[in-house]
């Protein structure tokens, strides 16, 4: 039919398939068919043509080049709206042959006559830079000079290829800024919410906080008093601009234009003016339940963070609100509701008549059938009890009542509560605690379960008589519990012991003896953790002096936090705070400036560029998202420095040290929380001793593990200072114990201060040191180490010292040197090819495995082995070295080995090993290259290339090699033992 | 922003799709249906699902999920509202949006989608600016059409994406000049049992019919502008008129649309058109209860009361009921325990009431909580608030046109609480509250658990 000379024929034939592409079924197959079509002088079959090759020319690129010449004669036309459609059709054709053509157009669209035209380019910006994000800096002098177009209809299209394409140059917008203001109201409305957003970010960079004087934050007010003092605050008066401008918007229609006003006027406006923004989100809970959902959510955040900003506006306020989310909103949005009332109620408090009531009204939402509800109840009880002394006994009251409810669910809620509640106050209410003891006959909920045995343990001295009692009836049911229950009845047995270990020590070692030969390892790790510790052996002597205290430690009260605290560093509004993490190309709104940039770079006469640039670098504090930027490119500079480092003088190995103890260090700080997307390393010194069963350990998550009271307040709140001290001092010890080398902070800090005067002979010499006190102290004979540097020796001739990276040596300490002068540049040698080296010889475990990545066969000649030489990857800290033999066993040379077309999973990164230029026949090589998996055991796939074939091939690491060996001196290790 | 959209009917099929930039496989709606599967209810699946890859925002209209999949930070109102938009402007078009509307216009479906978004960002979204490009289907024009062989897309570009107004298309001639305006207000209230306002509130609307040519320029101005508390408009309303001389003053698309939404301030006493009084109770012991309702006029400004209709949301308890009404006839749903009273035209003369027995299940405990009535009625030409348009006046254009205004006043979520349990409880749990544009049903009675109940002391201290 598309063949026929009748239109209708045509047209029928075209929307047939159109109907086949929107059902979703393949219709790629008639592409040649329909591209003929493409000229067709009927404009309902252009129309269908043009909406076929767009969903299909990225599958037929040849084929579609074939219309190009349509859309390029298009292109000139001398109606608007076709230039405009062949532009937007253009665009929208993903193939990367045409960029250039792509290109060409939108520079000509971007100074079109017609208005519409130009919106149209700057709709395919984002396009272009998604097909070719090489074209970077051309399509950036293009947004820059339609960010200057004057028009309405522009300005929200480019404000949103700003914001895909290049949203950190801000600079851009200065010139821009007051226009934007002024046009804003009149911009359509999809436009304005992405301008309201984007100047939200600007705002932040360019003005002071309105609020720097009123700031709720004690610190904070002292040093705004300061600040005042020397300059009283006036607001910028464009900033004025942005706050008048927008305000009108929050009478739109559409409620994605004010949620952005309300969050504008809520990171931007001063306190007293946050207000105006109430009115317009009560009326958004009228709308769809979609948008009711969005809106409770961000003024959840809205009353948590800011409680004072509604405290005029409370009466009306929360009464409309409240009612209007019993009117319009649906049920399921009833926890939502309750954790919004909790900061109004926590005003309430204040006042006397309230207070009698304050409990009572909680106890009815219990009735309530939601699981989640109560659940959400029931913890904001407990906020409620943490956070206002008085109501406290009230408060466990009630929760104790709620343990004889019917509802299990209930009851494990409330018992966890409590048990939050109770570590305020342990000594006042043992009969509580009794109480809850005798539960555990009935709770199952693992959770209420395990809360309570922690409960009886952490107090048992106030219930002697009850404590070993639960243990017995623990003991005998351990095999059928949950692992969180089994964990804490180990705790519960081990401080029993400890306590009480006349009653209790039969019972412990039988409760030991069962964790011993559990399916977990976590448990069988405990169990073996805790008798070490707690049962005197001749070996760990000095550590179970301290058990008791270990274990008995006095645990700081926990804080309570509503779940909607964590959200405010995200952008109100934004699908990042919606779901509380990090949506992928969201943008950090920055912190205030300290001190205001300049504010002429906004006024519109022409500036040099100079002139920009310069106010630019003077900001300072520019924005969080720049400083992580710079540590990027200092990542980016190791490997400049380490491939000098063969030649260079001190200075510069000094520098890489420093670059790389960077990333190490701000590891250790991350401690208890959440591990954020870039932190991903292992602890991995405590693995090579653990043996290769062990797999991907987090920093925190060690430290849980080791002390499982810090795991519980891990696991509710943030460890306090006290908790994360003995952490480290346990840790330590645990080391110690393990007999595993770890570095620590302090260590790492008073290095650098020294290691600028050190050479670089010294670094290979203390490595070395530490190498073979290694093999002294550890229990694996030292032989194979000592061979292993002579075997190592041999080879020295044979490496090209340029192609290797050095390893790192991030504990530099000042080692006597005893060794000759030239011994130390054989073990310079021996330091910088630790890529080369069989990994057998610093592997304690002393066996390797080769896995094969190449066979033979199939390589037609070449083979390839790989093995994880647990060695430190040079460049990066966070990569995994993994060694690769090559063996050429064909006839003739190979040349050019390298890697090509590296597909991963999200996160990973490769660093490819240097090309091998030529592997002659018969000859093998070894070649490093550095994975980064991630903490995941997804393969790394890669085509591994020669000058003539292509090989696919995936490297997979077992679990037990995600590791990253830690070098320490003999001065720290004894340092770490004697703590 | 939105990278592909998808339609789900209610049973979980998806027919069409349509992406924006790449393709996406539907595979990942496999997530959405993981979702809707946990929720139970359509109503109750999450808006915003996280996916490892994408994110996914959908909305529920009409019995059809518009499922939009999304790659990197967006807004997430920006999406929901999108999504509406579609909802709206496919309305628009086929007077319906359902899946078998969608699916005979398949085609026009997604052209119209096709013109909506460029690379995910709204293009052109105003339904007078799409009707040009994408003629709606109409019955004499695809007879025609199947006769000449002539087209639904429309020859001549559209001109309204050029200007500065793009709700409006140019070119617009009418023998007929015509603007009606509909102002629309809903009264929102709690009685307690005595009778007395727990909390009351007005929401009105201006629905606007404008049929006139060319390019007027109309200004609408109220007698009492001060009741409006918090407003929202169209876009095309000129916000700076209003805020310095509480005047509409807007160019007006073609067609229907909604000039502007509004709240009149709770500070005003809301006059309450009808009291109930009622009774109803059950035994300690026994299995029988007993009711008896009686509606009257209050505040009508003498206007007639119209279309009353009680809803009683009875505990599960409740297995029939013997009833007899003096005007109006009742029903008693058994499954949904529902009693639905048509009372119908509300006669000051003689009040209507309903009495009778009650007989619950033998055995089962006493119903804790009482349940409440919903209210629903109209009265025609009359604002309840008060608010009276004062004058239309047109510019731009030279000819006269016709105008007029109709008021009406109808209950939104009207109820009256029988009775309260002791200390702070209000039995309050709405049982099938009609959302406020889609007419279905988005609160599920559930009177067994008592879903929520408000602490009303608290309530009033706050007041």
């Amino acid at each position: 039919m598309l063949d026929s000379n009748k239109d209708s024929l045509k047209l029928e034939a075209m929307k047939r398939i159109v109907a086949m592409i929107a059902r979703g079924k393949n219709a790629s197959d008639l592409f040649p068919a329909v591209v003929k079509n493409v000229a067709c002088k009927n404009i309902e079959v252009k129309k269908l043509v043009y909406v076929y090759l767009v969903r299909y020319a990225e599958e037929q690129q040849d084929l579609a080049l074939l219309s190009i010449s349509t859309f390029q004669r298009g292109l000139k036309d001398p109606n608007q709206l076709i230039r405009a459609s062949a532009l937007r059709v253009l665009s929208s054709i993903r193939v990367t042959i045409i960029v250039p053509i792509m290109m060409l157009a939108i520079k000509e669209a971007a100074s079109d006559m017609s208005p519409y035209v130009r919106k149209t380019a700057a709709h395919a910006i984002p396009k272009l830079y998604s097909l070719d994000p090489d074209q970077k800096d051309q399509l950036i002098e293009v947004i820059e000079k339609l960010l200057a177009d004057k028009t309405t209809l522009v300005a929200g299209s480019v404000v949103m290829a700003f914001e895909e394409v290049c949203p950190e140059r801000i600079d851009l917008i200065h010139k821009n800024y007051r226009k934007l203001c002024n046009l804003l109201i009149d911009v359509e409305e999809w436009g304005q919410v992405v301008i309201i957003n984007m100047l939200t970010r600007y705002a932040r960079t360019q003005f002071l906080n309105p609020n720097i004087n009123v700031s709720s934050d004690k610190e904070k007010k002292a040093e705004a008093a300061a600040l005042a003092k020397r300059k009283p605050y006036v607001m910028d008066p464009d900033h004025r601009l942005l706050l008048r401008n927008t305000k009108p918007l929050l009478q739109s229609r559409n409620a994605a234009v004010v949620m952005a006003v309300a969050q504008l006027y809520f990171h931007l406006a001063p306190k007293a003016e946050v207000g105006v923004i109430a009115k317009a989100l009560v009326r958004l809970l009228r709308s769809h339940s979609e948008v009711q959902y969005v809106v409770l959510q961000n003024v959840a955040t809205m009353t948590i963070k800011r409680r004072g900003m509604f405290e005029p506006y409370l009466k009306t306020f929360a009464t409309q609100l409240l009612y209007s989310f019993y009117f319009f909103c649906s049920w399921r949005f009833s926890p939502i509701l309750y954790k919004l009332f909790n900061p109004f109620e926590k005003l309430n408090i204040n006042n006397k008549k309230m207070r009698g009531c304050f409990s009572c009204p909680r106890q009815t939402y219990i009735k309530s059938v939601d699981k989640d509800f109560v659940a959400a109840t029931i913890q904001a009880i407990g906020r409620c009890a943490t956070n206002i002394g008085e109501v406290r006994d009230t408060c466990l009251n009630g929760l104790v009542q709620l343990l004889s409810n019917r509802d299990e669910l209930v009851v494990a809620e409330s018992v966890v509560v409590i048990k939050k509640l109770l570590q305020m106050q342990p000594e006042k209410h043992s009969d509580i605690i009794k109480h809850m003891a005798k539960l555990t006959d009935n709770i199952q909920v693992p959770m209420a379960r395990a809360s309570i045995l922690w409960l009886i343990g952490e107090y048992c001295e106030h219930v002697p008589k009850i404590a070993p009692d639960v243990l017995r009836k623990m003991a005998k049911s351990f095999t059928n519990e949950e692992d969180i229950v089994k964990l804490q009845i180990l705790n519960l047995a081990a401080k029993l012991y400890l306590t009480n270990s006349k009653q209790t020590k039969l019972l412990t070692q039988y409760v030991l003896n069962l964790a011993k030969y559990d399916q977990n390892y976590d448990i069988r790790d405990r169990a073996r953790f805790i008798r070490q510790l707690i049962v005197p052996t001749e070996k760990s002597g000095a550590l179970s002096k301290y058990a008791k205290k270990l274990f008995l430690a006095l645990k700081p009260a926990p804080v309570l936090e509503s779940p909607f605290k964590d959200r405010d560093h995200f952008q109100l509004g934004s699908l990042s705070h919606l779901l509380n993490a990090k949506a992928g190309g969201y943008q950090e709104l920055p912190d205030w400036p300290e001190a205001a940039p300049d504010p002429s770079v906004r006024n519109v006469e022409v500036f040099s560029l100079l002139e920009r640039v310069t106010t630019l670098t003077s900001v300072p504090e520019w924005t969080k998202c720049s400083s992580r930027e710079k540590r990027k490119e200092k990542k980016v500079e190791k490997p400049f420095y380490s491939d000098s480092e063969g030649e260079s003088g001190p200075t510069e190995s000094a520098d890489s040290g420093k670059f790389r103890r960077t990333p190490t260090r701000s590891r250790f700080r991350l401690g208890g929380g959440g591990g954020g997307g870039g932190q991903k390393e292992g602890v991995e010194e405590r693995i090579q001793e653990a043996g290769a069963r062990k797999r991907k350990v987090r920093l925190h998550f060690c430290f849980c593990v080791l002390i499982p009271e810090i795991r519980c307040y891990a696991l509710n709140i943030c460890p306090s200072e006290q908790s994360s001290e003995s952490d480290e001092r346990k840790r330590a010890r645990k080391s110690k114990q393990q007999k595993s080398e770890s570095e620590s902070e302090t260590d790492g800090d008073e290095e650098s201060d020294s290691e600028s005067s050190q050479s670089e002979s010294d670094d290979s010499e203390s490595e070395v040191d530490v190498k073979n006190k290694k093999a002294v102290q550890s229990k694996a004979p030292s032989k194979p180490v000592i061979k292993e540097t002579k075997k190592e020796k041999k080879e020295m001739s044979l490496l090209d010292l340029d192609d290797f990276e050095p390893a790192p040596s991030p504990q530099v300490t000042p080692v006597n040197s005893f060794l000759s002068s030239s011994l130390v540049t054989d073990l310079e040698g021996l330091s910088l090819s630790d890529s080369v080296l069989s990994p057998a010889a610093i592997s304690p475990s002393g066996t390797q495995k080769c896995y094969e990545l190449l066979h033979r066969i199939s390589g037609e000649g070449l083979s390839v082995e790989y093995c994880f030489s647990r060695q430190p990857f040079g460049p990066d800290a966070n990569m995994v070295a993994v060694q690769m033999h090559f063996a050429n066993s064909a006839a003739t040379d190979a040349k050019n080995l390298h890697m090509e077309d590296v597909k991963l999973q999200s996160g990973m990164r490769v660093t490819d090993f240097p090309e091998i230029e030529l592997l002659p026949a018969g000859e093998t090589t070894t070649a490093v290259m550095g994975i980064d998996f991630c903490d995941s055991t997804q393969a790394a796939n890669f085509q591994l290339c020669t000058h003539s074939r292509k090989f696919f091939v995936s490297i997979q690491p077992p679990v037990g090699e995600l590791m990253k060996p830690v070098f320490m001196t003999e001065n720290e290790f004894k340092k770490e033992q004697g703590e | 922003m939105i990278h592909s959209l998808f339609l789900i009917n209610y049973t979980g099929d998806i027919f069409l799709e349509k992406h924006w930039k790449s393709v996406i496989n539907r595979s990942v709606c496999d997530y959405f249906f993981e979702a809707k599967e946990k929720a139970l209810e359509p109503e109750n699946v999450p808006p915003i699902l996280q996916t490892p890859h994408h994110y996914l925002i959908n909305i529920y209209r009409g019995k059809l999920f518009f499922l939009a999949v999304i790659q990197t930070e967006v807004p997430p109102l920006f999406v929901i509202e999108f999504l509406h938009k579609v909802a709206d402007t496919l309305q628009d078009y086929f007077g319906d949006c359902s899946e078998g509307v969608i699916k005979d216009n398949l085609v026009t479906v997604y052209e119209i989608l096709e013109e909506m978004l460029d690379n995910g960002f709204p293009l052109a979204t105003e339904s007078n600016v799409l009707q040009e490009m994408i003629r709606p289907p109409t019955i004499l024009r695809s007879v025609v059409n199947t006769l000449t062989g002539g087209s639904n897309v429309g020859d001549t570009l559209p001109t309204g994406q050029l200007s500065n107004i793009p709700w409006r298309r140019a070119g617009v001639k009418y023998t007929n000049n015509e603007a009606y305006f509909d102002v629309i207000e809903e009264i929102d209230a709690i009685l307690d049992k005595s009778g007395s306002t727990v909390f009351a509130e007005i929401q009105g609307v201006i629905e606007a019919c404008v049929r006139l040519t060319g390019m007027p320029d109309l200004t609408l101005s109220f007698m009492n502008p001060r009741l409006l508390d918090d407003v929202s408009f169209h876009p095309c309303v000129r916000f700076k008129r209003w805020e310095s001389e509480r005047v509409l003053s807007f160019i007006p698309p073609d067609g229907n649309f909604t000039l502007m939404t509004y709240h009149v301030s709770s500070q005003n006493l809301v006059a309450i058109p009808v009291y109930v009084k009622q009774n109803i109770s059950f035994m300690e012991t026994g299995s029988c209860g007993r009711l008896d309702i009686t509606i009257g006029p209050k505040q009508t400004m003498g206007k007639t009361v119209e279309g009353l209709l009680v809803t009683i949301h009875m505990p599960k308890a409740v297995l029939s009921a013997n009833l007899t009404a003096t005007q109006g006839n009742y029903t008693y749903d058994l499954a949904t325990k529902v009693l639905v009273w048509d009372v119908g035209k509300l006669n000051p003369q003689k009040l209507p009431n309903l009495r009778g027995s009650l007989s619950v299940q033998s055995g089962a405990p006493k119903p804790e909580e009482n349940p409440s009535l919903n209210i629903d009625m109209k009265i025609q030409q009359l604002a309840i608030s008060g608010l009276k348009v004062n004058r239309l006046d047109m510019y731009g254009e030279k000819y006269k046109p016709f105008k007029g205004v109709k008021y009406l006043t109808r209950a939104g979520k009207f109820q009256c609480v029988l009775m309260f349990t002791k200390s702070v409880l209000g039995s309050l749990v709405p049982g099938g509250l009609t959302h406020p544009t889609e007419g279905e049903p988005c609160i599920r009675a559930d009177l067994d658990g008592g879903r929520l109940s408000f602490p009303h002391r608290l309530l009033h201290g706050l007041h």
